[in-house]
């Protein structure tokens, strides 16, 4: 099996070690945390940029992302489930980019070892599967409420007198830290509950999928993603409510207010003043708003991903379009019956033309499997990546915002660029400042810093950074790194030898959903950046993302640098039926904005035309 | 004009009658019967072979002398192959036989002086899965009037008794009474574009594609590897293309003034353009859904689109690269079906 680290020495990315910190930004380099740094046996392994993940530098607060996350899969994998061929990830940080690499498991008496337990532990689940996941949404959705209850961050001048007269014996600065804490651990156990069925549910997934394509060589990776994906999937709910609030905003009458390019505030106040219309509207929408906006306009995984509750700019950007289609007689609602007997019909014909009943009936085996897991795979981007990142980062910016007051920062927003162990060292700065009345200590030195590390954040943005360091490894089958990643030798062939064609016209990736669309290329680095889409664009991006959803109304094609045919982007591409090639590693790099370009989404091929 | 012992319209036959009608002839009449386009036409069935036939054994043995022969006698072969060609050929039909023929071509073609007909051998011993043996048969394109089309039939006919036909069935031990020969005579297509394609890829013999190949003019210039088609993939099930092969196609097959076909330089502003569009792409998938599922197993089709846009079929033929190897089951069923995930998990695939 796998070995990332790698025999063959004949061709290879840079070593770690030869990667420099751009200067001027050392020391923001040495602020995060030790085991995060590269170090001289980093050059012996494999490692790859998670520009999937984390496409643009991370900020010091947001490495907690990559903490938490890779600590959780690591348990899943290493010690719940014990996966046979796999361990969990090493994670290392230069520049503000992510570097990640396998852990592989190779010796055949260890592979058998952990293959016993794992059809204990892994096989269980399966076999229990339903009645584990529907324990599990109800743990999920515990910690949402107590994260949502954690108390207000409040340092009065004297303690409320009913506290003392109830005898507390505990004042609100210990609360502070209380609160911070319980932030943390909620944060790291929600990630912890995100890893409980994921691999396990890529890996049956993939199994129907493998089967597939042995079947039938040629079938399109978005041809088996639809024998699966399920219809009413949690992930399409945020865009199903802006189309049931465009359809009420017609039958109330009110749809006038929805104008492109009035701001939601304006809308809002404008609904206001037309009485009852406009107030039972507004009721609607307090109704999608919880939980349904509660989905960021990225992954989750940076504090500046806001949802669109935070920010109604997106959902309001997307109205005035649904409502015109719904006035020129577009059917809004998702048709999930034709949706389902589509999928019915799909996975009758491709049976049908299996060559023995002995295969249909292995086909119907996986099949049965893949649909039991997916409900999962799909569902729990909602409430992890997008409602609890949202509660979490929020709840940070709360302390950012008791900080700032007192004077730690110029604004609340600053917190993020303290790693969490600083943020807790300036929330004990604070406890005891209150304390005993002295000024905060802190007042006079994180102002400057924080300032210095902007500047270095807004300077790694300028630099690119190689997709892969060290020694390509033999073959990669470790099934985390190509589930989640969809990280092949294949694809790392494609990266190596990408600097050899400079003339090439072509770009490849995975074909995600099908069509040939040409147009003029939007290349967005950043989801600050969305606004410049216009209608008819090719939004170029590093990752597209799920909660773009609206915008995928006015583009006519997506282009990605990473992301494989179960990526959101895909599923959301084709639920669109937008030409989309994802996982080409470096389109936004050799795509300039505005160049015209073609997509060729059921090849997987992007073509530079001017 | 009904069908009768000597003719069989396309639309009164079936792959049942494929000892009268021979295995092209039965295919065409199946295709008519499942509503699927094909040129209009008859076949001329074996019994007009032995009406024609009978006098000229009379006159001097033809079968019994072929049953003397060994395989392994080229130059007697080859002797008795140029006498009974030329017996054959120049040999008057019966009255009778004649008339009808000619009616039946008046029947098919009308007055119409610019209609052309394809005259195709269609041998009854000919095994459809065997590609070797009907290869050897003859096909006339592009043929005038009833006049030249009876001479093509008879030179079908005597296409029986050519070296290698002989031959084939000397050393296969085939009895010569059973061998007989019937004629497709069918209206020819003036195609925009034709082609052939396989209701599954001839590169990995998946099932859920259809491979489409074609190339401007007629079908001739891609059956007979003149030109580089175009070469287009859809998914039989999803309708998806997934495969747009546009090629230089720097010739043509054209209809001959004179009958025949001629190979013409295709133009400039044609030769890189594709030559089908879209939803052509798709009613070819419609078309070899419904021919495959007639027949309940993958095929080879040949086809044709006229200038109108209408398609045709010429010609479907079971395929036989991928149908006839011996493939490993992909998974079989499991006790336990989790054991299928080990797969994924369970170490180097």
């Amino acid at each position: 099996m796998v070995n990332m680290k790698a025999t063959a020495k004949t061709k290879g990315f840079p070593l770690p070690s030869s990667l420099k910190v751009v200067p001027g930004t050392e020391s923001l380099q040495a602020a995060y945390p030790y085991y995060m740094q590269f170090s001289k046996e980093d050059d012996e392994r494999f490692w790859f940029y998670n520009s999937m993940h984390f496409p643009e530098p991370m900020c010091l607060f947001d490495m907690i992302t990559a903490e938490a996350a890779y600590c959780a899969l690591g348990s899943a994998n290493t010690r719940v489930h014990s996966l046979p061929t796999t361990l969990g990830i090493d994670c290392r940080i230069i520049n503000g980019r992510v570097y990640i690499g396998g852990n592989a498991v190779t010796d055949p008496a260890e592979i058998e070892r952990r293959t016993k337990e794992f059809q204990l532990r892994a096989f269980y689940y399966y076999a229990n599967w339903e009645r584990l996941f529907a324990q599990w949404k109800v743990k999920m959705m515990t910690l949402i409420r107590e994260t949502e209850a954690l108390p207000k961050l409040e340092l009065p001048e004297f303690e409320p007198l009913e506290h003392v007269h109830a005898g507390r014996g505990v004042a609100s600065n210990h609360y502070i830290l209380d609160t911070y804490q319980k932030t943390l651990e909620g944060y790291f156990r929600m990630w912890q509950h995100h890893f409980e069925f994921l691999l396990l549910g890529y890996g049956a997934y993939l199994t129907f999928f493998d089967f597939c394509k042995k079947a039938f060589p040629e079938i399109s990776d978005q041809t088996v993603a639809r024998m699966v994906a399920g219809i009413e999937a949690e992930i399409f709910r945020p865009d199903d409510e802006l189309r049931r609030l465009a359809k009420c905003a017609i039958d109330l009458g009110v749809e006038n207010q929805f104008r492109e390019g009035v701001s939601p505030d304006e809308v809002l106040k404008s609904l206001e003043q037309l009485g009852e219309p406009g107030a039972a509207w507004l009721k609607e929408l307090a109704v999608s708003r919880d939980p349904w906006f509660n989905i960021n306009v990225g992954d989750g995984f940076y504090h500046n991903h806001r949802s669109w509750n935070d920010d109604l700019t997106m959902p309001f950007a997307a109205l005035p379009g649904y409502i015109a289609n719904a006035k020129n007689g577009v059917r809004l609602e998702r048709q999930t019956d034709r949706l389902m007997a589509e999928r019915k019909q799909l996975i009758a014909d491709y049976r049908e033309l299996l060559e023995t009943d002995e295969e249909r009936a292995a086909y119907d085996q996986m099949i049965e499997l893949a649909h039991r897991v997916f409900p999962y795979v799909e569902g729990h981007k909602f409430y992890c990546e997008h409602w609890y990142t949202n509660l979490f980062f929020n709840k940070i910016r709360e302390f950012g915002g008791l900080l700032a007051q007192k004077g730690f920062f110029a604004k609340a927003e600053d917190v993020f660029q303290l790693s969490h162990y600083e943020l807790e060292s300036a929330i004990v700065d604070l406890m005891t400042s209150w304390s005993n009345g002295s000024p905060p200590r802190g007042i006079s030195r994180w102002p400057a810093i924080v300032r210095e590390r902007k500047a270095a954040i807004a300077e790694w943005a300028k630099h690119e950074t190689a997709p892969a360091l060290g020694p390509v490894p033999d073959i990669i089958d470790d099934p985390a790194i190509v589930m989640l990643w969809g990280i092949t030798r294949e694809n790392l062939d494609a990266w190596l030898t990408a600097g050899e064609q400079p003339n090439s016209n072509e770009i490849r990736g995975f074909a995600a959903s099908n069509g040939v669309v040409e147009g003029t290329a939007r290349v967005v680095k950043s989801v600050d950046e969305i606004g410049r889409l216009r209608k008819g664009d090719i939004l170029v991006c590093q990752i597209t993302n799920p909660s773009w959803a609206p915008v995928f109304q006015n583009i006519a094609a997506a282009v990605s640098d990473i992301g494989g045919s179960m990526s959101h982007a895909a599923i959301v591409a084709r639920e669109y039926g937008l030409p989309a090639v994802v996982g080409t590693g470096t389109a936004t790099q050799k795509i300039k904005d505005g160049q015209r370009i073609r997509v060729d989404g059921g090849r997987g091929v992007v073509t530079l035309l001017g | 004009m009904r069908s009768s012992e000597t003719i069989g319209w396309f639309a009164d036959i079936g792959l049942a009658d494929r000892p009268t009608v021979g295995g092209k002839g039965g295919s065409l009449g199946e295709l008519t019967r499942a509503s699927i386009a094909v040129p209009p036409g008859f076949v001329v069935r074996t019994g007009a072979f032995e009406r024609f036939l009978s006098p000229l054994e009379q006159q001097e043995p033809i079968r019994a002398k072929v049953e003397t022969l060994g395989a392994d006698q080229l130059e007697q072969i080859t002797a008795l192959s140029k006498h009974l060609r030329a017996r054959l050929e120049s040999a008057a039909l019966p009255d009778d036989l004649h008339s009808e023929l000619v009616a039946a071509h008046t029947e098919l073609c009308g007055a119409d002086p610019n209609s052309h007909v394809a005259v195709r051998s269609s041998a009854t011993t000919e095994d459809a899965e065997d590609a070797s043996f009907a290869g050897l048969q003859d096909t006339y394109l592009w043929v005038k009037d009833a006049q030249a089309t009876l001479n093509f039939v008879r030179s079908c006919w005597a296409s029986l008794y050519s070296v290698p036909s002989i031959a084939y069935r000397r050393k296969h031990g085939l009895p010569e009474s059973g061998v007989a020969m019937a004629v497709v005579i069918q209206r020819m297509v003036n195609a925009r574009t034709a082609g052939v394609m396989f209701t599954r890829s001839p590169l990995t013999g998946d099932r859920s594609v259809i491979t489409i190949e074609g190339a401007w003019g007629l079908g001739s210039s891609v059956v007979g590897g003149e030109v580089t088609p175009d070469r287009f993939v859809i998914g039989k099930i999803t309708g998806e293309i997934s495969v747009r092969e546009i090629s230089d196609k720097h010739v043509q097959h054209l209809p001959a003034t004179n009958g025949g076909v001629r190979e013409v330089e295709t133009p400039e502003n044609l030769r890189r353009a594709p030559s089908l569009s879209d939803a052509e792409i798709v009613a070819l998938r419609d078309i070899a859904r419904r021919v495959e599922r007639h027949y309940g197993r993958p095929q080879d089709i040949e086809w044709a689109v006229d200038h109108s846009g209408e398609i045709l079929l010429l010609q479907s033929r079971p395929e036989t690269v991928w149908s006839s190897r011996d493939r490993a089951p992909v998974a079989t069923p499991a006790e336990n079906p989790l054991e299928h995930v080990m797969k994924i998990f369970g170490g180097r695939r």
